[in-house]
């Protein structure tokens, strides 16, 4: 048969469906959040398991500081994107960039924490079980966060040439999407190495 | 809009220099491309695995056979296990949902079209890694080659010291390669079927396919990372001394279980998901009858989704768990088999006093229907945790898992080739020979997997490279690898009738089963935008209610 013509007669209501990049972003972080759980699993499952030391009460002490710098960046990325939407672009630029920074303090506390476990107190990741759910857990958030603060870069190097507009907000709000999970994971990860690991 | 200007012109196509149009291929972001690359990649891996199939069973056929080492034999069983599941299934189901779903939906590419060519290309990657093992497997070591741990690589097998070289590595690289592509693609499926339908396409409008293409990218999500974390931790202890799988250093073997097992029951149903959205779209247009129970029927496929994360350790009764675990195991498999009961029987509820057409796609959904019931039932059999002790790990554990992935799941592929062949080429498959592999295909099956359940039943282990004789498995061994022949006869005439029919076969008309989705409004091959006006729908059935006016679909719903 001749294909049928498909004669459009919209609808009187508009015809609204949620933003791709919103759902996408969703997806991604449905994914990271299993991967996440499993390593958590890992870390519950390991904890008091090492047979031999250092253990986590021996070495390991709570990071308030660089907690307070991640927790508070997910403020001022929300911050940055209300700017934006605002058509404030300079606005946007600066709470960005303290974005930026107190990610870049939080990777340095855990590089400065990392340090001290492996050269003063001899743990690694091949010591015991707790050095080994330690780094992995750690480790896998700071990949993430170091994606983040390569993301964050990206869309400063953009801003500082003038071509992050108002229209762009959405972007700017998928991207937050991201930095507001990374610090999620953070909490769950705070609670479980430093709270009940300890 | 007339679809006679974007007709598809074989002639113009091959006038065109073979470097353009490998470049246009290479280069593609758009859906319908891809998808072809999925299924044609998807195929060439089948391909391999059959062989690999073929070469155990030879081994088989007889007590005392030396038509392979030993070594070689645990090859081919992680190496078919692995392709099967990671490089022909998967890819293949994500081939038939880009090429289907925006043009079901009525949309003119996927959400991520970028995305969508990074995700493909990442998993034909990660095909090629894994493969790579056979040359490149043996590392400064010079011992390895191919993986040989078993497509779930139990610990301790794949610790260093008892897999030393590459081969587990270039295991554990290919699926983490493949396994960001296949996350790549799901949330491409999630993010195209939530914001891309076409105007007035609700979600309770949406073709029953792309509803189960939904949940079964929201399974991909959930169950393909844990795989991704446990292939990290088991680098780690590979290759930095960590200690995940390490029961020397207090390490624990049976948690990789847990994680592997977390990832391998959810699979199932990414996998037989897609199965039942084709059979779900073709038994309806074969038996002229919508689908029966429509609403249900989204509902079963979302619980089936939930449920199928509370199971996994079904698989491991024979591990010893303590009996709270044997029951709960054992309770939520047997509650799977309600929502997948009420598919089955809405299947037949719309075949029921439908004028039915027997052609090839229809005769393979029937095929599927049964075959899928038989593979429920010896499954409700294997979740009982005392049945399981008897007989896990043994042949009756592959034949019932085989009934599902080629009894169920490939049958219901064939269907759907056959059935979008003609959108997919613009061309009709014979049907004389479509149906040569139906029944070559279906008899070849049934010799196999049938009798693969005696000697399973008689004590015969799983990954055993040869076998005593005089323990009453010959016979069955021996017809097993007859009804291997049959298949890949039936294989062999489908890839005929394939490339066949794409260059001989007689040009179709866009709608050749009068069907009611709109991937059948546009033009066979459709255009690269699909639809030159985005079309508007009222009802489950678009096309329905173009043709039959006086009577529309909408009027009901």
């Amino acid at each position: 048969m001749s294909s049928p013509s498909l004669t459009p007669s919209l609808p009187e209501s508009a015809w609204i469906l949620p933003s791709r990049g919103r759902v996408g972003m969703f997806c991604l972080i449905a994914a990271e959040s299993a991967m996440f759980t499993i390593f958590l699993v890992a870390y519950i499952f390991y904890i008091g398991k090492s047979q031999s030391g250092p253990t986590p009460k021996d070495v390991l002490e709570v990071p308030i500081f660089a907690t307070i710098c991640l927790l508070s960046s997910s403020l001022t990325i929300h911050f940055a994107v209300v700017a934006l939407r605002n058509a404030k672009s300079s606005l946007f630029a600066i709470w960005w960039f303290v974005t930026m920074a107190l990610g870049t303090i939080f990777l340095v506390e855990t590089g400065r924490e990392w340090y001290h476990l492996i050269f003063e107190k001899g743990l690694t990741i091949s010591t015991n079980l707790f050095g080994t759910t330690y780094y992995s857990l750690v480790g896998l958030h700071a990949f993430h966060v170091t994606v983040g603060l390569i993301g964050l870069t990206i869309g400063m190097i953009l801003a500082l040439l003038g071509k992050v507009k108002q229209e762009h907000n959405e972007r700017a709000d998928v991207f937050s999407l991201y930095w507001h999970f990374v610090d999620v994971v953070w909490i769950a990860v705070f609670t479980v190495v430093y709270i009940i690991g300890r | 809009m007339s679809s006679d200007s974007i007709a598809f012109n074989p002639a113009v196509e091959s006038t065109r220099p073979i470097g353009d149009r490998l470049h246009d291929w290479v280069a593609t972001v758009d859906h319908k491309k891809l998808g072809i690359m999925y299924i044609l990649y998807a195929l060439v891996f089948l391909v391999i695995g059959g062989i690999e199939a073929t070469i155990m069973r030879i081994q088989l056929i007889v007590p005392h056979n030396h038509f392979v080492s030993p070594q070689v034999f645990n090859e081919m069983f992680t190496m078919h296990g692995t392709t099967m599941i990671f490089f022909v299934a998967m890819p293949i189901m994500f081939g038939f949902a880009n090429y289907l779903l925006p043009l079901m939906i009525g949309a003119r590419d996927m959400a991520f079209p970028r995305l969508n060519a990074w995700s493909f290309w990442l998993a034909a990657f990660g095909g090629l890694l894994l493969y790579f093992s056979f040359i490149g497997g043996n590392g400064l070591y010079g011992a390895g080659g191919a993986p040989d741990v078993g497509w779930f690589a139990y610990a301790p097998l794949t610790a260093r010291v008892f897999s030393i070289g590459h081969s587990t590595d270039f295991w554990t690289l290919g699926l983490v390669v493949s396994g960001i592509g296949s996350i790549g693609t799901a949330a491409n499926i999630v993010a195209t079927v939530l914001c891309m339908r076409c105007a007035g396409m609700t979600l309770g409008k949406m073709p029953l396919l792309a509803w189960m293409n939904l949940v079964m990218a929201g399974l991909v999500l959930l169950a393909i990372s844990p795989l991704t974390a446990a292939q990290i931790m088991l680098s780690l202890d590979r290759y930095l001394g960590a200690h995940f799988f390490d029961t020397q250093a207090g390490g624990s073997a049976v948690i990789w279980m847990h994680f592997f097992w977390i990832f391998g029951h959810p699979e199932v149903y990414v996998l037989v998901i897609p199965a039942f959205a084709f059979a779900s779209e073709i038994i309806p247009v074969f038996s002229r009858k919508p689908i029966f129970g429509y609403p249900v029927m989204v509902a079963a496929t979302v619980a089936i989704g939930f449920v199928s994360f509370t199971v996994w350790a079904h698989h491991m009764f024979t591990v010893g768990m303590n009996s709270y675990a044997n029951s709960f195991f054992t309770i939520s498999t047997m509650i799977v088999g309600v929502p997948t009961g009420i598919k089955i029987f809405n299947w037949i509820g719309t075949m029921w006093g439908g004028k039915i057409q027997f052609k090839t796609p229809m005769l393979f959904c029937i095929g599927f229907l049964f075959q899928f019931l038989i593979a429920g039932l010896t499954g409700i059999m294997l979740a009982v945790a005392p049945f399981d002790w008897q007989l896990g790990n043994s042949y009756f554990v592959v034949a019932h898992f085989h009934y599902v992935i080629v009894g169920a799941i490939l049958f219901a592929l064939f269907g759907a080739f056959y059935y979008w062949f003609p959108k997919m080429s613009g061309r009709m498959y014979n049907e004389r020979l479509g149906k040569w592999h139906f029944w070559l295909f279906l008899i070849g099956f049934h010799l196999t997997f049938d009798f693969m359940h005696i000697p399973g039943l008689l004590g015969m282990p799983r990954r055993i490279y040869t076998y005593e004789p005089g323990r009453g498995w010959d016979i069955w061994n021996l017809i097993i690898t007859v009804g291997v022949f049959f298949q890949a006869a039936g294989i062999l005439v489908f890839v005929c009738n394939l490339l066949w029919s794409r260059i001989r076969g007689p040009v179709c008309a866009s709608d050749p089963w009068d069907a009611w989705t709109l991937e059948w409004s546009t033009s066979s091959p459709p255009p690269e935008y699909n639809f030159a006006v985005l079309p508007v729908v009222r009802s489950r059935r678009p096309l329905w209610d173009i043709k039959h006016p006086e009577d529309p679909d909408w009027k009901y719903e």
